[in-house]
């Protein structure tokens, strides 16, 4: 629960107009965080995650418990807080959800275009395999401070990437990154929007996905987050798995290293 | 003269300038340029080509969130003011109220939206406008009482109009969308929000 009652502080929360008002605002805010205290459904995510994990599955018929996460073969505790990382195997820097793919493909057999096939789920209508191990994998580095690794030259390339990719303006409307999050105290509509520019900014951005959100009834992942930034922002189709997102999350990961991570979380 | 290719070598120049960071940085800006490149796929109405910059948008990556060298920032907004197009029928204020629902409607140019339409400029995600519409956001400033405090004149509202139409014209890389030399709005849209902006009767200006 002091997990979840962390991530209300920067949870971007949108209140029904008649709150908002100064006083009435404040107190609507604040029965909203309390009355979404009482659970955060993405245990749900968490636990079919976790069966998937350790369930022999694929045309090889094998667990995924020797996927090696970057801490070595099966190490699931405090992996997500040290990704994305250069993996030496598939000779690519990988975050959480393509170093899955890649063991799903290795180890159980599957093709990549079976793996990646659903990567977004859509409520009860379409869950996905893949947003249910990311829960997993992630609630299992709750508390474990962020650590991401910037040793490999292919490492702080995409770190170099990522920035220049937050900069880059384009689309009809010439947004970037950059437009909604390089400066404090900023909202869209009634959305608090982070500064990603600073760490404070990324920290608490980045440790608090990936999230339940209550007005989808889905929990979303921080691939999830860039796919439908970049909706939002005009662009086309943001592939899963693909360089700029991987860039983008190393530059926002590693950003925010050094704070506890703290997610599944619930946000609005 | 054409201001966009003088824009072009300007921040060509600018690159070449700066001697000792040049090979990092032209080598991480291919490298974010070709992950770009096989990172996307087009998606309803949004082809690859959202994705090839203009000079304004390239010049104003570059200055990476910070303001833009000031020969660059008179560049830019020498040639988006060239790109203007004013009315032909000299008339620059529409209708508040259809105003007031393009201020209102995100809808438009997104992968996910119907490419018929509608297309709204979605004022309040940014701005305050009128104090009936508590959810507005903070990007840019409130322009509450924006007619009431700047007069209803000729050429108050031939800068609105313009600022709307593209606002890169008046402020080098802003973070406002160019409305109208985008073609995100017609020109009968841009005309109606001036008028939200300026009309004394509008709820702008109450």
């Amino acid at each position: 629960m002091k997990a979840v009652r962390a991530v209300f502080a920067l949870a971007a929360l949108a209140v029904a107009p008649s709150l908002l008002a100064q006083g009435p605002t404040a107190d609507g805010i604040a029965k909203y965080r309390a009355a979404l205290q009482d659970g955060n459904p993405a245990e749900l995510w968490e636990g079919r995650g976790e069966a998937l994990w350790k369930q022999e599955r694929g045309p090889k018929q094998v667990s995924l418990e020797r996927c090696d996460l970057g801490l070595g073969a099966g190490v699931v505790k405090g992996a997500y807080a040290q990704l994305p990382r250069y993996f030496t195997d598939a000779d690519r820097v990988m975050d959480l959800e393509t170093r899955l793919v890649w063991c799903m493909v290795t180890l159980q057999g599957y093709t990549e275009a079976d793996a990646k096939k659903n990567p977004f789920g859509s409520g009860n209508d379409r869950k996905s395999d893949l947003e249910a191990l990311t829960a997993y994998i992630t609630s299992e580095s709750r508390g474990v401070k962020m650590n991401v690794p910037m040793r490999h030259a292919k490492e702080a390339e995409a770190y170099r990437v990522g920035e220049k990719l937050f900069y880059f303006r384009g689309g009809t409307h010439d947004f970037a990154c950059a437009t909604c999050h390089s400066e404090e105290g900023k909202r869209i509509r009634l959305q608090d929007l982070p500064n990603l520019t600073t760490a404070e900014g990324a920290q608490k951005a980045y440790t608090t996905w990936p999230a339940y959100r209550v007005s989808q009834g889905e929990l979303r992942t921080f691939e999830w987050r860039l796919y439908d930034c970049f909706r939002q922002q005009r662009f086309p189709e943001l592939v899963f798995g693909s360089d700029v997102a991987i860039a983008l999350t190393m530059f926002l990961a590693r950003n925010a290293n050094g704070a506890p991570f703290d997610a599944p979380a619930i946000k609005r | 003269m054409r201001p966009h290719a003088s824009l072009g070598l300007l921040v060509v120049t600018a690159i070449v300038g700066a001697c000792a960071t040049v090979m990092d940085e032209s080598e991480t800006a291919a490298r974010a340029a070709a992950a770009l490149k096989a990172s996307f796929r087009p998606a309803g109405q949004a082809g690859l080509d959202r994705l090839e910059q203009d000079e304004t948008q390239r010049a104003c990556s570059l200055a990476a969130g910070k303001a833009p060298p000031k020969d660059v920032a008179a560049m830019i907004e020498q040639a988006n003011l060239a790109t203007i197009r004013y009315p032909a029928d000299g008339k620059l204020l529409g209708d508040w109220k259809n105003g007031e629902r393009i201020a209102q409607e995100g809808r438009g140019k997104q992968f996910s939206d119907d490419p018929k339409g509608p297309v709204g400029a979605n004022c309040y995600a940014c701005h305050e406008l009128s104090k009936a519409e508590v959810s507005f956001g903070t990007i840019g400033p409130s322009l509450y009482q924006y007619g009431k405090l700047r007069g209803n004149s000729v050429d108050v509202q031939r800068y609105t109009f313009g600022k709307i139409y593209n606002s890169e014209a008046f402020a080098a890389c802003t973070n406002m969308p160019r409305f109208g030399h985008k073609g995100i709005l017609s020109e009968q849209q841009i005309k109606d929000v001036a008028a939200l902006l300026l009309d004394p009767a509008s709820p702008v200006n109450q």
